[in-house]
């Protein structure tokens, strides 16, 4: 029952008079109209924004945030307002539902905001009404296709181990930058059709005589060679077909795909011809199907996307390609019809039939005018001036539908393009946000034992580098804090060029990575092969290690300086932290730095199990979903000896 | 683009055969639709209701209307002329007003807005003769002192007012009685309103047993006609009636 409609009500029930004298049974009893109130305008205050209505206007629809009681909830006591901190430009189009029954959605608003407000109301999106329907269904389609593009674009970077060898194979058919082999075999196809299609048209050049016969084509001089190229070329076709034969995933759709069909379109003649014998009967025959061998360059369209975006194209713009036909060839019709009958009288006219004036008429019309046909009488050319008129009115009218469907199409594609090449950058500055406030995390919990250190030790300087934080800050890090308490474990921040994902590690231990990488192969440096900076002396391989991944980390940083100088005071603090709390013979040398820094982890663990110390890997770099061809990183060693994320290894920090 | 060019086409169509005058919209000639009109009335199953109206017609009539624009009288007359108190009034016609922008209801907007209340049946006839009694001076149109004057009587007056009331609607012809066949319309209509899928389900004979059975009820003296004071003196015998009719006093 649509809203204005509610407010008829009673003249519906005063209708019913016509109905009590002839009704042979009594009436039911009439529901009790309870609490009689008076109809009273409620005001609404959306964001300063002040909007009245009655009540009743905003009970027409008791399933929605504000026709029930849920309104309540934002009832303020102090100003005897409802009180909603939304926007008001689409409280408008809200409110106005209400009042009139009809939802509407504005142009100049988001689709995704839209839909917030509208969920948040309670209304469902479904009732905007047909004025507006179909703008918020484009929106909301084209909204739809990006956050797909995004998730499929995402989707190809996350690691996928699970992926069999077919379905491995398949991906790399289809996106051919996913793996080099995959890359490697792109350009070789590409390039042999291109071969393939060269030697097609090469064939029939002329080629200079043979002493005692005519001139030949290319193809019948050079016939053995020839020959060679085209087996070469359908051998890697044929190849190609069985391989994505084999690795589609539903073959039986594979084999009905275009693509399918003009792979086997152009391989078929030459083993048509292998079978074939030399008989001249069939050889006409065989001669015709050579001619499929063009379409071996349809095959290009795999390797351009342009292409692919003109297939798309006339394949959408079918009506009106079939109304420009059909337009055209009405016209053909009747003025292929007009000249003939002009034409009859003049003698020797070319325009023997209707048929043949089809010709006539077609080239006219598309203003080729070749001239091997042209009217004598009078009659004649007035009508073929209308005819080559009208055929420049009839062809030029659909084109532009059809460009413009190309150009919205083609300009997708780009905006998706463009999305994916924004999206690394993006992402890249969401990371350092991110980071920043894990890291202000490890910063003021650093700052936090400084301060106790500096207690225990009594030194004064050093206070001013205890930070402010807001208080939101530090309920939330009192909140991570306490959470560490609780599992007896602490948090460790990701290497901020790796993954984004780092709120959904769990169990970290939060401290420097450089601490970890010196824990991991402290315990596994045994398996650990030295292969850097050899220049570094005493503590081999670790320190080297430790050092040269450091500096080569501060290398991996060319977006995120904040890490870098964050992670150098942060190495800074701790050092100084040990010295405060822990007074270990002091060396200035890294590497003992580096040491030391391992009974940072101590203080953390020490109101908890102190021995055991869970610590998690980070996401190896080779499965970021930046996909980031960062080669892999210079301590290859605790990567490949711990497993993947999946599984949490716990290591016995060596005390 | 093929189905938009359909449609003009058809359009187009009746522009070249000549049936359809491009300038007026009317179908050439007054004469001709006088003829039907006649030719339709000699039909058994056109009742004495309404003809419909020619779609060429309401478009003009339709026009008609949005342009002009109804006031009311004021509230004050509206408070003498009717029992309904200041801020009744107010509530009443802020729902007028809101479905009918233009201050005043034809039969199409009539229909239109009864139906919403009975989604299920075909309401379109009884709202016909709801319309024809509350349009009293028969202009083809419900203003809203038409309106509220009618709620006043139904929801406000009396019983022998409410009584009254019915028995207007219930005279299609407004010539004081009540015939069988007047009867018929008005059962049919009633029943239409519930649809197809009733338990138990619609007999065909039922609405002419319940004007049988009706008519053995009120008219006394066997007539065949229902008068108003036969109606008014078996109503009030009949305590079912009575008690119904105070069902109305309530609604607003």
């Amino acid at each position: 029952m649509a809203a204005g409609v509610a407010a008829w009500l009673p003249f519906a029930r005063a209708a019913a008079i016509g109905w009590m004298p002839v009704a042979n049974c009594p009436m039911p009893l009439a529901p009790a109209d309870k609490n009689k109130r008076q109809d009273e305008l409620i005001v609404l205050n959306v964001s300063g924004r002040r909007f009245q209505t009655w009540r009743t206007t905003l009970e027409r629809y008791p399933d929605t945030l504000l026709g029930s009681t849920e309104k309540e909830f934002f009832f303020n006591e102090d100003t005897k307002e409802y009180f909603f901190d939304r926007d008001p430009e689409v409280f408008r189009c809200v409110l106005n539902f209400y009042r009139t029954g009809k939802l509407h959605y504005p142009r100049y608003e988001c689709i995704s905001a839209y839909d917030d407000e509208l969920a948040f109301y309670g209304i469902l999106p479904e009732i905007i009404g047909d004025c507006c329907y179909e703008e918020y269904k484009d929106r909301k389609r084209e909204n739809a296709e990006r956050l797909m593009d995004d998730n499929d674009s995402e989707n190809n970077q996350e690691s996928m181990p699970s992926l069999s060898f077919r379905q491995t194979m398949w991906r790399a058919f289809e996106n051919p930058h996913t793996s080099t082999l995959a890359l490697v075999f792109y350009y070789v196809t590409g390039f042999f059709i291109a071969v393939s299609v060269i030697t097609n048209v090469v064939e029939t050049v002329p080629c200079g005589t043979v002493p005692g016969s005519k001139e030949l084509p290319c193809g019948e001089r050079y016939s053995v060679a020839f020959f060679c190229l085209d087996t070469a070329c359908v051998m890697i076709f044929t190849v190609e077909y069985l391989l994505r034969l084999f690795a589609a995933p539903s073959r039986y759709r594979f084999i009905r795909s275009v693509m399918s069909i003009i792979d086997v379109v152009a391989i078929m003649p030459y083993y048509i011809g292998l079978v074939m014998t030399n008989n001249e009967d069939v050889s006409g025959a065989f001669v015709t199907l050579r001619v499929f061998r063009v379409f071996r360059i349809f095959k290009f369209s795999r390797h351009s996307q342009g292409l692919r975006i003109l297939g798309y194209t006339l394949k959408s713009c079918a009506s009106e390609l079939g109304f420009l036909l059909f337009s055209l060839t009405m016209a053909i019709i009747i003025f292929a019809t007009v000249m003939f009958y002009a034409e009859k009288g003049s003698s020797a006219s070319k325009f023997t039939s209707i048929p043949a004036s089809f010709w006539y008429t077609i080239v006219t019309m598309t203003t080729l005018g070749y001239g091997d046909m042209v009217p004598k009488t009078i009659a004649g050319k007035i009508f073929g001036s209308i005819c080559s008129l009208s055929g420049v009115l009839v062809i030029a009218l659909p084109v532009p539908v059809i460009v413009s469907n190309f150009s919205r199409i083609y300009h997708q594609n780009q905006r998706a393009d463009k999305r994916r090449a924004q999206k690394k950058a993006r992402l890249a500055r969401i990371r350092v946000a991110k980071t920043g406030s894990s890291n202000a995390y490890l910063h003021s919990k650093r700052n936090g034992l400084l301060n106790e250190a500096l207690e225990l030790t009594g030194t004064p300087e050093e206070e001013h580098m205890g930070k402010t934080t807001s208080l939101i800050e530090s309920q939330h890090h009192h909140l991570l804090h306490c959470l560490e308490k609780t599992t007896g474990l602490s948090y460790l921040v990701d290497d901020p060029l790796l993954s984004v994902r780092t709120s959904t590690i769990k169990n970290h231990e939060f401290i420097d990575e450089q601490m970890f990488e010196q824990n991991c192969m402290e315990s596994s440096m045994q398996n650990y092969p030295s292969t850097r900076s050899p220049s570094l002396s005493s503590h081999s391989g670790l320190t080297t290690t430790c050092c040269s991944r450091r500096s080569k980390k501060t290398t991996h940083l060319p977006n995120s300086n904040l890490p870098a100088t964050r992670l150098r005071s942060m190495q800074e603090l701790s050092t100084i932290h040990i010295q405060g709390s822990e007074q270990p013979s002091l060396t200035t040398s890294r590497s003992s730095l580096n040491l030391k820094a391992d009974d940072g982890l101590r203080p953390n663990c020490k109101t908890s199990q102190i021995t055991t110390a869970i610590i998690s890997i980070p996401t190896p770099p080779a499965l970021t979903p930046e996909g980031e061809s960062r080669p892999p990183p210079a301590s290859p060693g605790p990567n490949t000896n711990i497993p993947s994320i999946a599984s949490n290894v716990v290591k016995v920090s060596a005390l | 683009m093929r189905g938009q060019g359909r449609k003009e086409s058809l359009s187009e169509s009746r522009d070249l055969d000549g049936s359809y005058d491009q300038l007026t919209g009317h179908p050439p000639g007054p004469t001709k639709k006088a003829l039907k009109q006649r030719f339709l009335k000699l039909l058994p199953c056109c009742g004495p209701q309404a003809l419909p109206s020619v779609s060429e017609n309401s478009v003009e009539d339709e026009f008609e209307l949005s342009t002009v624009c109804h006031r009311p009288e004021g509230l004050e007359q509206l408070q003498e002329q009717t029992k309904f108190t200041r801020k009744e009034l107010q509530v009443l016609y802020r729902g007028f007003k809101n479905e009918c922008p233009s201050g005043i209801v034809n039969e199409e907007n009539f229909k239109q807005i009864y139906s919403q209340f009975f989604p299920q049946g075909d309401s379109s006839t009884y709202a016909t003769f709801l319309f024809n009694a509350f349009d009293t001076n028969h202009d083809g149109s419900v203003s809203f002192e038409d309106f509220v004057a009618g709620l006043s009587v139904i929801l406000r007056g009396t019983i022998d007012d409410r009584l009254n009331w019915a028995f207007n609607l219930y005279d299609l012809n407004k010539d004081g009685c009540i015939t069988k066949e007047e009867m018929l319309d008005i059962m049919k209509s009633i029943y239409d309103m519930m649809g197809k899928y009733t338990y138990p389900a619609l007999r065909e004979e039922a609405p002419r047993e319940h004007v049988e059975s009706f008519f053995q009820k009120m008219d006394r003296n066997k007539d065949g006609v229902v008068t108003i004071e036969e109606f008014i003196e078996s109503c009030q015998k009949d305590e079912n009636i009575m008690r119904s009719m105070q069902l109305f006093d309530n609604v607003i």
